[in-house]
C-alpha cells in the first residue's frame, strides 16, 4: 500500500511538472498506475465494485487535477471505471442467470414482476450491460431514469445480494478488471498499427500531403503507405515546439519526399496540397479536436481550398467532455521564452509601468468539428458528427 | 460655330451613356465602327477609353480595288464623321473646366468603386467616409488626364478623317452641310441604331471597316501619286476649316501608329522569366553581367520556375568579378546597394526602392555621355545593366520595378535639345520627386487616413514589420489614442521584433506572439493593419509570407483587415496563388531557431536526398479577405485597384 501511494504521488508530480507529456505516454502510465491501484485494493465484503470505483476515482481525480490539460488521463480513468462497471455487471448477470444478450427479451417479464432483486439489478446495470442501440435506449428509458435518481439504494441491493459468496466473487471481479485493463493497455499500445493499416485506403500515388508538427501515429501511417505508394509531404515546422523538424527528418529517412516549410507558408502552399493529415492531442465529444497550436489556421486554410482535413487519433484520445470556450479553457500558456528571446529584448522589457509587453504562447488550438473532414481511429474512419456515439460506446454515462 | 454648339449640346446629353460604353468595353464593341457610327460622342475628348486607337492596320494596300464595292454602303454612317472635328478643338479649351468633365468624374465613381463600396461597407461599416476625398481627387485627376489625352489624341481621329476624306472628297461636302444639323443627325443615328438588329449592326460594322480599309489603301495609292491628292485636299479644305489638320496628316500617321503600341505594351505587363524554361534562362544568363546560379541541388520541384536563392557565399565571386572585369561598369553606389540587398541588410519594398533611387541618383550625377553616343540610349542601356546587376543580388521587388519603369520612361522622354547637364539635373530631380511624392508624402497621407480608423480601446493586430503600419501606429499613439497592439511574428525573419522594439520604445502596450497563435489572439483583436509588397490588379495583396494566413484568420473572426500600401506599388499583373510568382529565401534560415539552441534536427539537411527546405518570401492574399486598402488617394476596396491603376498610372510620372 505505501509503495502504491508513492507511485501515485510520483506520477502526480511528474504530471504537474509536465515531465510526462504526450497523450500516449500519459495514457499508458495512467493505465499502469490504475491497474496497480486495482490490484492493491483490498476488496471488502460489502460492495466490492463500489469500493473499487471509489478507489479509482480518488486516485483519478488527483491525477486529473495534476494536469487538467492532459485529457488522456481523465479518459483513462473513465475507461477503467467503465471496465469495472462492465465487469461487475457481467458477474451480476451471470449470477442472476440472465445473460446480457438475452436480457432485452425478458424485459416484458421483468416489468410484469416487480420486487425481484434480479430485476432491480438488471435495470441498474442495463446501460452498462447492453450494446448501445436506439432500441435499447428507448426501452430502458423509464427504469434508467429511476436508477439515476436513486443511486444509493441500487448499491444497497447489490451488496445485499452479493454478500453470500463474496470471496470468490470479489476475486473474480478483480481478476476480470485486471484482465480488461490489460486489454486496454494493449489497445493503446497497438493503436498505431491499427490506424496505419488503413493508410493505403487514404493515400494514393503522387499525393501531396501537408502536416504540421509531429505525430507518431502519422509516422506509422506514412510508413505503411510508403510501402506501396510514393507521395510527397510538406511539413510545417510547428512553432514554438518545432517538432516538424524532427518529423521531417524521420520522414526523409524513410525516403519520403519531404519539404519543410514555415508555418506562415501554409496558406501559400495549401492550394497545391491534396490532403492535410494531422495528429491531435485530444478529440472532444462534439467532434472538435484539441491539437498543437497552429492547427486551426491550417484547418481554415484547408477549408478555404476545399482540401480534406483528416485527423489521426487513437480512441484513448477521445474525451467525453463537450468543450466550452475551448481555446481558453482547454489550453495552456507556455513560457514566453519559447517565443521571445529575453536576452535579445532585455533592453526594452524593463518597462516602468508594469510589464509593457505580453507574450502569448498558447500550446493548443481548438479546431471545431465543421473544419474536420474525417477521423481515422483504431476503430475505423468516422465523421466528426459520429464521435459522440463512440463516446457513448466506450464510457459509462455516470463517469462523464 | 453653331455646329460646334450643336455637337456639344448633343454630347452633354449623351455623354454619360457613351462614357459608360467606353468604360465597360473599351474598343471592343464599338472599336473600329465607333468612329463612324457615333463618332460625335465617342470622340469626346474626355472619353477615357482608347476608342480612337485605330484597328491594327490590316495591310490591304494592293487589294484596294476589291474593297471598293462596300463604299456605297457607307453613306449613312459617314456624314457624322466630320462634325466632331472643329467642335472638339473648342471643347478642349472652352468647356473643360466647366461642366463637361463632371460626368467624367462621376463616371469613374459610378463605375466599379461605388458599387463595391456598398458591398464592403456593409461588411463592417468601416469604409463609409472615403468617398469625399476620393471623389475630389479622382475628379481632379480625371481632369488632368483628359487634358493630357486631349493633347495626345487629337491627331488620331483627324488622320482617320483625313485619309478617308482624301479619297471620297465629294462625299465630304455632305458632312459640311450636315454640320448644321448635328443633333438631328445624331438622333437619326440613334434611331437607326435602335432599329437595326445586332446582326445588321454587325454587318454595318463590317462594311464600314471594309470601307475604311479601302480608304486607307487608296490613300496609300494616292500617296504614290501626290498631285491628285493635293488637289483633293484643297478641294475639301474649302468646306471646313481643316487646314491644320491636313498639314499634320502625314506626320501624325506615323506618330499615331507608335503611340497605341506603346500603350499596349504598358497595359499588359511583360511576361516574367520562367526559370524552368531552359532556353530562355540560358539566353538570360548570356546577357547577364553576373553569373547567376540557377542550378541548386536541393530545389523544390514546385518552385523550379523561380530563380533559386543565391547564397551570400557568392559574394566573393561577385566581388572578384566586379574588381577584375572592367566592362561591367557598375557604379559603386549601385554596387553597394546591391550587396546590401544580397545580404538582406536592406529589406522592405519602400526601403529597397529608396535605396535604389538614391544609388541611381549618384550614378546619374557621375555620368558623362561617352563620345558618339546619344545620352538617352546609352543611359537606358546603362540602367538596364545596373538593374540586372541588382536583380542578380536579389530579385527586384515590384516597387523597384515600377520605379525603374517610370525612370526609364523619363529617360526616353528626354528632349534632344537639352544639354547634358540639364538632362542630368532633370533626371536627378525626377528621382527625387519620385521618392518624395510616391513614397514619403504618400506614406504621410496614408498615415493620415489610417489613423482615423483607430479608435480608443482598439486592439490592433499587425504581422511582421511594415514601415507604413509602424508609422500609422506610432502616429496614432502620439495623438493620444488609447489602443493596444498585437504583433504577430513569423519565422524565419522575425521582423516583428523590430516593430515590437520600436513600439515599446514609444510606450505602446504590446502583445507579441507567433503566427501559429494568431487564431488564439484574434478573439480579442478589433482591427488588423497589414503592409503589402504590392497589390495586383485583381485585388490580390502580395506581401510577406504569413500575411495571407493572418488575413484569413481575421476574416474568419469577422475582424476588418486593412492594407496600407502606396499606389506606386500597385501592379497590373494578376495572380491567384502564391506559387506562380514568388521569391525563394535562404533555405538554411529554417535550420536553426533564433535564441533556442536545442533545435538542431535539420543541421546537415542537404545531405539527405529526400529532404528539402522551403523558405518562401511572399504570399498572395485573396481580395475577399481584405476589407479595404488604404492608399494615399484614399481608402478603397480591393475591387478598385484596377481603377486606381488605370487612372493614376496613365498620368505621366514626370
Amino acid at each position: 500500500m505505501p509503495d502504491l501511494q508513492a507511485a501515485v504521488d510520483d506520477f502526480v508530480i511528474k504530471l504537474k511538472r509536465r515531465q510526462v507529456e504526450g497523450s500516449l505516454a500519459t495514457a499508458k502510465s495512467t493505465v499502469l498506475l490504475l491497474r496497480q491501484v486495482v490490484s492493491h485494493q483490498r476488496i471488502p465484503s460489502s460492495g466490492p465494485a463500489s469500493s473499487l470505483i471509489d478507489a479509482v476515482k480518488s486516485v483519478g481525480s488527483r491525477l486529473i487535477a495534476a494536469n487538467p490539460m492532459e485529457l488522456a488521463v481523465g479518459n483513462m480513468v473513465r475507461r477503467v471505471l467503465h471496465i469495472i462497471r462492465e465487469e461487475e455487471a457481467t458477474i451480476v448477470a451471470a449470477q442472476v442467470g440472465v445473460t446480457p444478450v438475452s436480457d432485452s427479451d425478458d424485459d416484458a417479464d421483468v416489468h410484469g414482476v416487480p420486487g425481484l432483486s434480479a430485476v432491480a439489478l438488471a435495470a441498474a446495470n442495463r446501460t452498462a450491460l447492453r450494446a448501445p442501440s436506439l432500441h435499447n435506449l428507448l426501452e430502458s428509458l423509464p427504469t434508467s431514469a429511476g436508477a439515476n435518481v436513486e443511486p444509493v439504494p441500487e448499491s444497497d441491493t447489490k451488496s445485499r445480494c452479493k454478500s453470500s459468496d463474496k470471496n470468490s466473487k470479489s476475486w473474480k471481479l478483480k481478476h476480470g478488471v485486471i484482465d480488461a485493463i490489460g486489454l486496454l493497455l494493449g489497445e493503446i499500445e497497438n493503436y498505431h498499427s491499427e490506424i496505419s493499416e488503413q493508410a493505403l485506403e487514404h493515400i494514393h500515388q503522387k499525393q501531396v500531403i501537408l502536416t504540421l508538427g509531429r505525430s507518431r501515429s502519422l509516422l506509422h501511417f506514412f510508413r505503411e503507405a510508403k510501402k506501396k505508394r510514393s507521395f510527397q509531404v510538406f511539413v510545417a515546422e510547428g512553432a514554438p515546439r518545432y517538432q516538424g523538424h524532427k518529423f521531417a527528418k524521420e520522414l526523409a529517412a524513410m525516403e519520403l519526399q519531404t519539404t519543410v516549410i514555415t508555418d506562415s507558408a501554409v496558406f501559400a502552399l495549401i492550394s497545391r496540397v491534396n490532403m492535410v493529415i494531422v495528429g491531435a492531442h485530444a478529440v472532444m465529444a462534439n467532434g472538435g479536436i484539441v491539437a498543437p497550436v497552429g492547427m486551426h489556421m491550417v484547418a481554415l486554410a484547408a477549408r478555404r481550398h476545399a482540401v480534406p482535413f483528416v485527423v489521426l487519433t487513437g480512441l484513448h484520445k477521445l474525451c467525453p467532455l463537450y468543450p466550452h470556450n475551448p481555446s481558453v479553457v482547454l489550453n495552456e500558456l507556455k513560457s514566453p521564452s519559447q517565443v521571445l528571446d529575453f536576452g535579445e529584448m532585455s533592453d526594452c522589457l524593463d518597462g516602468t509601468d508594469g510589464s509593457p509587453v505580453h507574450v502569448v504562447n498558447p500550446m493548443f488550438d481548438y479546431v471545431p468539428p465543421e473544419l474536420i473532414s474525417l477521423f481515422i481511429t483504431d476503430s475505423g474512419g468516422h465523421n466528426p458528427s459520429y464521435v459522440y456515439r463512440l463516446v457513448a460506446e466506450i464510457y459509462s454515462p455516470e463517469d462523464h | 460655330m453653331e455646329s460646334g454648339g450643336g455637337a456639344r449640346r448633343g454630347r452633354m446629353v449623351i455623354d454619360p451613356k457613351v462614357r459608360q460604353v467606353g468604360f465597360v468595353t473599351p474598343g471592343e464593341q464599338d472599336g473600329p465602327a465607333g468612329v463612324s457610327s457615333s463618332s460625335a460622342q465617342v470622340n469626346a475628348p474626355d472619353s477615357p477609353a482608347p476608342v480612337m486607337i485605330p484597328p491594327a492596320p490590316r495591310v490591304a494596300v494592293p487589294a484596294a480595288a476589291d474593297h471598293s464595292p462596300p463604299k456605297p454602303a457607307a453613306p449613312v454612317p459617314i456624314p457624322p464623321r466630320s462634325p466632331p472635328l472643329p467642335p472638339r478643338n473648342f471643347d478642349a479649351e472652352d468647356e473643360m473646366p466647366l461642366g463637361s468633365y463632371n460626368p467624367g468624374g462621376e463616371g469613374v465613381l459610378a463605375g466599379s468603386p461605388n458599387s463595391s463600396y456598398g458591398k464592403a461597407s456593409s461588411e463592417k461599416a468601416e469604409i463609409g467616409d472615403l468617398s469625399p476625398t476620393m471623389v475630389a481627387e479622382l475628379n481632379s485627376s480625371m481632369m488632368e488626364m483628359s487634358l493630357e489625352r486631349s493633347k495626345y489624341e487629337l491627331p488620331v481621329p483627324e488622320k482617320e478623317n483625313e485619309s478617308t476624306a482624301d479619297v471620297i472628297s465629294e462625299r465630304v461636302e455632305v458632312p459640311a452641310i450636315n454640320n448644321n444639323e448635328g443633333p438631328e443627325n445624331d438622333a437619326r443615328q440613334r434611331k437607326l441604331k435602335d432599329r437595326t438588329s445586332k446582326a445588321e449592326r454587325r454587318a454595318l460594322q463590317e462594311s464600314q471597316r471594309a470601307a475604311k480599309e479601302a480608304a486607307r489603301a487608296s490613300a496609300a495609292v494616292a500617296k504614290a501619286k501626290p498631285p491628285p491628292q493635293k488637289k483633293d485636299g484643297s478641294n475639301e479644305k474649302k468646306g471646313v476649316d481643316k487646314k491644320p489638320v491636313d498639314k499634320s496628316g502625314e506626320k501624325d500617321k506615323k506618330k499615331e501608329v507608335v503611340v497605341p503600341e506603346k500603350d499596349k505594351r504598358k497595359d499588359a505587363p511583360a511576361p516574367r522569366l520562367q526559370f524552368d524554361d531552359e532556353q530562355k534562362v540560358a539566353k538570360a544568363r548570356r546577357r547577364a553581367i553576373v553569373e547567376q546560379t540557377t542550378e541548386t541541388k536541393h530545389r523544390v520541384e514546385l518552385f523550379r520556375h523561380l530563380p533559386q536563392f543565391v547564397p551570400p557565399t557568392q559574394l566573393q565571386a561577385l566581388e572578384e568579378k566586379y574588381l577584375q572585369n572592367d566592362t561591367m561598369h557598375i557604379h559603386p553606389a549601385v554596387y553597394q546597394v546591391g550587396l546590401k540587398y544580397l545580404t538582406w541588410d536592406i529589406v522592405g519594398g519602400n526601403a529597397r526602392c529608396v535605396a535604389m533611387l538614391e544609388a541611381f541618383k549618384e550614378m546619374i550625377r557621375d555620368y558623362t555621355t561617352p563620345p558618339q553616343k546619344v545620352m538617352s540610349r546609352d543611359l537606358t542601356a546603362k540602367i538596364n545593366s545596373h538593374v540586372s546587376f541588382l536583380s542578380t543580388c536579389r530579385p527586384l521587388s515590384i516597387s523597384m520595378g515600377n520605379a525603374i519603369r517610370s525612370f526609364k520612361l523619363k529617360i526616353g522622354k528626354l528632349r534632344d535639345t537639352l544639354t547634358e547637364a540639364e538632362a542630368k539635373s532633370s533626371l536627378v530631380s525626377h528621382l527625387e520627386t519620385f521618392a518624395q511624392e510616391k513614397i514619403i508624402l504618400a506614406d504621410k497621407e496614408i498615415v493620415k487616413h489610417a489613423v482615423t480608423k483607430i479608435i480608443d480601446g482598439d486592439v490592433v493586430l499587425t504581422h511582421g514589420f511594415s514601415c507604413v503600419v509602424e508609422m500609422v501606429l506610432s502616429h496614432a499613439h502620439s495623438i493620444g489614442k488609447k489602443f493596444r497592439v498585437v504583433v504577430v511574428d513569423s519565422r524565419p525573419r522575425l521582423e516583428g521584433r523590430i516593430l515590437l522594439r520600436s513600439l515599446l520604445a514609444q510606450g505602446l502596450k504590446c502583445t507579441y506572439t507567433h503566427i501559429n497563435a494568431v487564431t488564439y489572439i484574434m478573439q480579442e483583436v478589433t482591427k488588423v493593419f497589414l503592409g503589402a509588397a504590392s497589390i495586383l490588379a485583381n485585388g490580390t495583396v502580395y506581401s510577406r509570407v504569413g500575411t495571407a494566413a493572418a488575413a484569413m484568420v481575421a476574416h474568419g473572426y469577422r475582424v476588418p483587415v486593412m492594407i496600407c500600401c502606396e499606389t506606386y506599388k500597385f501592379h497590373e499583373r494578376v495572380q491567384l496563388d502564391s506559387i506562380c510568382s514568388n521569391e525563394l529565401g535562404d533555405p538554411d534560415a529554417l535550420v536553426g531557431v533564433a535564441g533556442r539552441k536545442e533545435f538542431r534536427e535539420l543541421v546537415g539537411w542537404d545531405e539527405s536526398e529526400h529532404l528539402r527546405l522551403l523558405n518562401l518570401t511572399y504570399d498572395a492574399t485573396p481580395a475577399d479577405y481584405v476589407s479595404m486598402i488604404i492608399t494615399e488617394h484614399g481608402m478603397v476596396p480591393p475591387t478598385s485597384v484596377p481603377v486606381i491603376l488605370r487612372e493614376y498610372r496613365k498620368e505621366p510620372i514626370l
